[in-house]
């Protein structure tokens, strides 16, 4: 009777065994992913009351916390600029949180590993814990002329500027935008989830990033990768190609101005670029072939893996076409090709600096309560897309782009200045068209690229995006 | 029986069972005052009223064991008063600091606590021989079936979220499945004992050609188990929603009816039909199947945030305070227990692990499966069946009733709902914990108790040869 009675004594001190093994790996080896979970709303309601670093823009708090007042121990999260930086910036506040403040939560609240030494000094001398601050790229000059641009228009729409050099994201506009300060009130946690909510629902899509995380149709403006992918396979500016009135792609595709590119005879490269030809620039893309087209645009970033910004980018894609219509329509970035604002901006800047495109980041430095630097940027390359020499013949098309004689941008074009850019208007499907603009300034030493889409802006890239992104150049040159 | 030596040594160790219990009193006060410090920055105000109240308790049935079961096991009172006094801490760090008393409170645990120790000295002192209860078995085996079906008593029976396992007696109300569980293990201990020998004797052979594969009991005796199976199902599915107490049932039952007969093919055959019926039942029955979804994607978006989401919100928050824990917690009082939803109830176990870390978790642990370990130590030490049966089945209760709590907050297993031994709230738990240890206490002192001497002593026998 014994042996069953000490297998059962086994047993049961087996499921003591596997309890323990079980808390042991809840409390110890999943601890930090637990409570980093997005489920968890602890993680921002316990922080209520802890001080939480400043988020920097231009020398200026553009989030910061301050006391509630009267007896309550809670902190507000302000955000003095509003709108401007919404989706940026994000938001925070006892349900969760967006944007920056969610992506460096650990380090503005202070928790980040690589502030445990200053803590644990704090700990010693009796301080309070206090969260780092994040100063970043973003220059407010640029987002104003962004945003305001974007707004005057009334349509929705995106806008993002790069130092071509850096990769430092010096605007990220997102047409229509939110006040962060209205839904993420202490005081009134349930007016501002109701806000959220509304928020959440709207047809609009006030929450939505459009910069990193909403993919359009690219258009022309793809036609500087078909280009670039034609000089790779050594093509020069003047080489030529058919360039009829209309190609037929399974159906008919015109030019924009429904007539030929070149008074009918073969036009150069430079020539289709600087006036956007449709029907050379798919040719162009037929004789480069679907898996060299394809292959250009990922070395620009397309088909890439998720960049952390630290903001997510939603991947763009270019796929590999084989069939020959399809192919030409994606020359001229129809088709299954599509580019988030933010990739475009890249391919403008891969351009601007000699065929390196740099990582794009949002974060320029870390600084602790005491202003030490806790962590600076690291600027990596993240491709290289083309050759200097390749680089150097796009930028002379693109400088064609707003002041060649048949220019499609000439709004583009900042006086005194060499502006390269590139028109875009891109078919939805619907007949309506999303109206794009990529471009870098000056020329000779980039110094801003930008990439500006209108949705359903239904008339042309030069018209409706150029003035937006001329006027962000204007904001870097003209300080 | 022709078995090592197990037999306890006959000590008595009554001063070491008192440093310990002293020990024990001593940590539920500095808890409190942790708790007090922490949330209030001041001592607790009624500290003394509880140190005189459950330190006086406890020392009561110390001085209470050393005249009336002086040979038992040392440390039983010890670890019950520790597990006691932690989940009264516990319960005052979650009301009493915080002023808010609705959901329970720590006075009322002491004070059921008083009157469990009150039954638990009791049936110390009128159960002189626990073998008398081996002589009712059929009647024990009724009684328990009418203490799980009285809750659907209509008037009587009580649900509380959710779950229809509590009776109303007006003043206060109670959870039958609580003594159910016990009457269980005393009515198997009984009926074991005179079935024994059949249940793991008469057997049909399965063979697959020369091989002995299994030995199958016949099919006459497999009646109790078929009842016993189908009537957990019956509380499972049924109007109950108790799916803690069934678990608990069966899994006390297959262990009980493997000590008696010392054959596997038992619990093979109680495992696989109950399996089958589990997999049966996921699609047909709603509470059971909103568990185990609970259990599998505690995270998955249609479910924490779906119609489902108040079961899986508790359990992922539950999971997300002992994360929050850590190795050495927060400290009584410093975390943010309120979080998980009924915290009080089932999940008090993960504000220990908030606020005690895995430390204090461990402790907790440690102690229930010192507490099992002595329990199936007693089983072993004891020379009659019975004894052996009721010992044994009383502390593998004990260890699988905190598994199924402990392992479904943790995500071992789905939530079923049951209590901790000694530390959850309520009187029933609480009551039915202490009878279980007065058994223990009994059985243990018996044990233990050196044999009587023979009061003459004649010497050898003489053969006088004339």
């Amino acid at each position: 009777m014994n042996t069953p009675i000490r297998r059962l004594a086994v047993f049961a001190l087996a499921l003591f065994g596997v309890l323990l093994l079980n808390v042991t790996w809840i409390q110890v080896f999943q601890a930090e992913a637990l409570r980093t979970n997005p489920h968890n709303n602890r993680q921002y309601v316990d922080r209520l009351t802890e001080p939480r670093g400043s988020i920097v823009i231009g020398k200026e708090e553009v989030a910061k916390s301050e006391p509630v007042g009267g007896d309550s121990d809670d902190l507000q999260r302000t955000y003095p600029e509003g709108p401007l930086y919404a989706h940026v910036v994000g938001t925070f506040s006892t349900s969760g949180a967006t944007g920056i403040e969610e992506a460096q939560n650990a380090l503005l609240t202070g928790d980040d590993d690589r502030l445990a030494v200053r803590n644990f000094v704090d700990t010693l001398t009796g301080e309070e814990k206090q969260g780092a601050s994040v100063e970043l790229t973003i220059n407010p000059k640029v987002q104003k002329a962004a945003l305001d641009g974007l707004s005057a228009l009334g349509k929705n729409g995106a806008a993002v500027a790069l130092n071509p050099k850096t990769g430092a994201i010096l605007a990220s506009a997102s047409v229509p935008t939110f006040d962060p300060n209205e839904v993420t009130s202490v005081t009134d946690a349930e007016g501002s989830l109701k806000k959220w909510q509304e928020l959440q629902e709207s047809e609009n899509r006030p929450l939505l990033n459009r910069a990193f995380n909403e993919r359009y149709p690219p258009g022309s403006t793809f036609k500087v990768i078909t280009a670039a992918a034609a000089l790779e396979d050594g093509a020069t500016p003047e080489s030529t190609m058919d360039a009829p009135a209309s190609l037929d792609l399974g159906a008919p595709l015109p030019n924009a101005w429904n007539g030929p590119c070149n008074g009918g005879s073969p036009d150069s490269l430079a020539h289709s670029i600087e006036q956007s030809c449709n029907t050379s620039m798919a040719n162009w893309a037929i004789k480069v072939g679907g898996q060299k087209l394809s292959d250009q645009a990922s070395a620009f970033g397309f088909n890439g893996d998720e960049i952390k910004t630290p903001l997510p980018v939603t991947e763009s894609l270019a796929p590999a076409e084989t069939d020959r219509n399809t192919l030409g329509r994606a020359g001229i970035g129809q088709a299954n090709n599509e580019a988030t604002p933010l990739q475009m901006a890249m391919v403008a800047s891969g351009i601007a600096n000699d065929g390196e495109v740099m990582k794009p980041y949002l974060v320029d430095s870390v600084k602790d309560a005491d202003l030490s630097v806790v962590e600076s940027a690291q600027q990596e390359r993240l491709s290289t897309a083309v050759s200097a020499q390749t680089a150097e013949y796009l930028k002379q098309m693109m400088v064609l782009v707003t002041e060649g004689p048949d220019a499609s941008g000439p709004q583009g074009a900042i006086p005194g200045v060499k502006v390269a850019g590139k028109t875009g208007t891109a078919e939805v499907g619907d007949g309506s068209t999303h109206n794009w603009f990529i471009s870098f300034a000056p020329a000779d030493d980039p110094q801003i690229a930008v990439a500006v889409v209108v949705e359903r802006g239904n008339v042309s890239g030069g018209k409706l995006a150029a003035p937006i992104a001329k006027k962000m150049m204007e904001a870097v040159i003209n300080e | 029986m022709s078995e090592p030596q197990t037999a306890l040594p006959p000590v008595k160790r009554r001063n070491a069972e008192l440093v310990m219990t002293l020990f024990a009193i001593a940590i539920t006060l500095f808890a409190m005052i942790e708790a007090g410090l922490t949330r209030n920055n001041e001592m607790p105000p009624d500290l003394f009223l509880y140190a005189g109240l459950f330190g006086g308790l406890a020392i009561l049935a110390h001085v209470f064991i050393r005249f009336f079961a002086p040979w038992s096991d040392p440390l039983l009172l010890p670890l019950a008063v520790l597990l006691n006094g932690l989940g009264i801490a516990m319960l005052w760090r979650l009301f009493e600091a915080t002023g808010d008393t609705d959901k329970g409170s720590a006075m009322s645990q002491l004070v059921l606590t008083a009157i469990s120790m009150a039954v638990f000295a009791g049936i110390i002192f009128f159960l002189k021989e626990p073998r008398t209860l081996q002589r009712y078995p059929y009647i024990m085996g009724l009684s328990a079936i009418i203490l799980l079906l009285l809750p659907l008593v209509p008037g009587l029976g009580q649900t509380i979220n959710g779950a229809r396992q509590w009776i109303s007696l007006g003043f206060t109300s109670l959870q039958p499945s609580e003594f159910a569980k016990l009457a269980l293990v005393v009515f198997l201990s009984g009926y074991m004992v005179s079935k024994r020998d059949v249940l793991s004797l008469a057997s049909k052979e399965i063979k697959v050609g020369p091989l002995k594969v299994l030995d199958l009991p016949r099919m006459r005796d497999l009646a109790p188990l078929a009842a016993m199976w189908g009537f957990c199902i019956i509380v499972m599915v049924g109007v109950m929603n108790d799916l803690g107490t069934s678990l608990l049932l069966f899994g006390t039952f297959l262990a009980m009816i493997y000590v008696a007969t010392h054959r596997s093919s038992w619990i093979l055959l109680g495992l696989v039909p109950f399996l089958a019926a589990c997999f049966a039942l996921y699609p047909l029955v709603h509470h059971f199947s909103v568990r185990v979804d609970t259990w599998l994607h505690p995270f998955a978006d249609g479910i924490i945030n779906g119609p489902l989401g108040a079961n899986s919100q508790q359990l992922v928050r539950g999971l997300f305070a002992m994360a929050e824990g850590g190795l050495f917690g927060s400290g009584l009082g410093g975390g943010k227990p309120g979080f998980v939803p009924e915290v009080q109830n089932d999940f008090i176990f993960s504000a220990f692990g908030e606020e005690l870390g895995l430390t204090g978790i461990m402790v907790m642990l440690m102690a229930l499966a010192l507490l099992v370990e002595r329990g199936m130590r007693i089983a072993l030490a004891s020379k009659e069946i019975f004894i052996k049966m009721l010992a044994s089945g009383i502390a593998f209760l004990m260890a699988f009733q905190t598994f199924v709590v402990i392992g479904g907050v943790t995500r071992v297993i789905p939530m079923t709902g049951a209590t901790i031994p000694f530390v959850a709230k309520g009187g029933s738990a609480l009551l039915s914990s202490w009878v279980m240890l007065a058994l223990l206490m009994r059985m243990s002192n018996n044990a233990r108790k050196p044999a009587p001497q023979a009061i003459q002593d004649e010497g050898m026998t003489q053969v006088i040869s004339r």
